[in-house]
């Protein structure tokens, strides 16, 4: 989605991302981002909140209108209810599962091979 | 400045380290067994474009990462592309089982989490800004920066353009 703001900006569109991925999107480079420090899944609020949900909107909203430089980052003053512990699941290598992921990632492999085949196929007619 | 409807229950952030998404993946498809690194597209230069109307009178499009339920959105080959919808009627829900979030912490039940229209239609009739525009739109995550560089971004400004979009709130999810 960065790449897509930055097209956007690039051709007289003013952009404002909201998402969760701080490093990601400020390793990029965007025009403006409202950096809401939540699970991945959920970039505009807790669920089913929807007075959080308009705050974070009217933050993007102001910073759409009052940003006079790129690389604006607003943070969004909300966290994950009271869960502390979802920073520390996602996405972590939990060493017993090395050989079940690496079987995975064979798995995967093939099947992309597979799939890469048949789009080189000459289609039929 | 003050939130709207931070009330009881809009907890704090106090001042924990971000996740640090870029070198988790590293990682994590280094256990798949992939043997490059995917390289995350990173620029010196960023563009910047003023919003070109004031606010109360801006047309504002969202834009989602998810997909239409039934995947529409794909070609016979599997290449994803974009796609939009009207925002009246809001859809219900939206297919985001494709998409890399934290499934085991969260839901995507609520589709106002990720695409708020009825939330930003609800600000444009307090006169917030000005109008969403007619449609939103949809934009593939890719593996391929080539593809989303070349391909959908143009697609995507070539409907925003069509739409009168003054601007952009871009929600991946």
């Amino acid at each position: 989605m960065s790449l897509v703001a930055r097209h956007l900006e690039a051709n007289g569109i003013a952009t404002v991302i909201i998402g969760s991925a701080l490093d990601i999107v400020e390793h990029c480079g965007v025009p403006r981002f409202v950096f809401t420090d939540f699970p991945l899944g959920n970039p505009c609020g807790h669920p089913w909140r929807r007075d959080m949900q308009a705050s974070i909107v009217a933050m993007a909203l102001r910073s759409l209108a009052a940003a006079t430089e790129p690389r604006t980052t607003t943070r969004a003053p909300f966290a994950w209810k009271e869960d502390p512990k979802w920073r520390d699941r996602y996405g972590r290598i939990d060493p017993a599962e090395r050989e079940r992921l690496a079987a995975l990632g064979r798995a995967r492999r093939e099947r992309q091979a597979a799939a890469l085949r048949l789009k080189r196929l000459p289609s039929a007619g | 400045m003050p939130f709207p409807g931070a009330d009881e229950g809009l907890v704090q952030v106090e001042g924990e380290e971000p996740i640090r998404y870029i070198e988790r993946t590293r990682l994590y498809y280094r256990a798949l067994g992939y043997e490059s690194d995917y390289v995350w597209a990173t620029f010196e230069d960023v563009p910047f474009q003023r919003l070109a109307r004031p606010l109360e009178f801006a047309r504002i499009a969202l834009i989602t990462t998810a997909s239409p339920i039934g995947l529409g959105n794909r070609d016979a080959d599997g290449t994803k592309r974009v796609w939009s919808a009207p925002v009246v009627p809001a859809p219900p829900a939206l297919h985001t089982d494709n998409l890399a979030w934290d499934k085991e912490t969260t839901h995507t039940n609520d589709r106002e989490s990720y695409l708020p229209i009825e939330v930003a239609r609800g600000l444009a009739a307090e006169r917030v800004f000005g109008a969403l525009t007619g449609r939103f739109h949809g934009v593939p995550t890719e593996y391929s920066q080539r593809k989303t560089a070349m391909q959908d971004a143009p697609e995507l400004l070539l409907r925003l353009r069509e739409d009168g979009a003054d601007g952009a709130i871009l929600c991946p999810i």
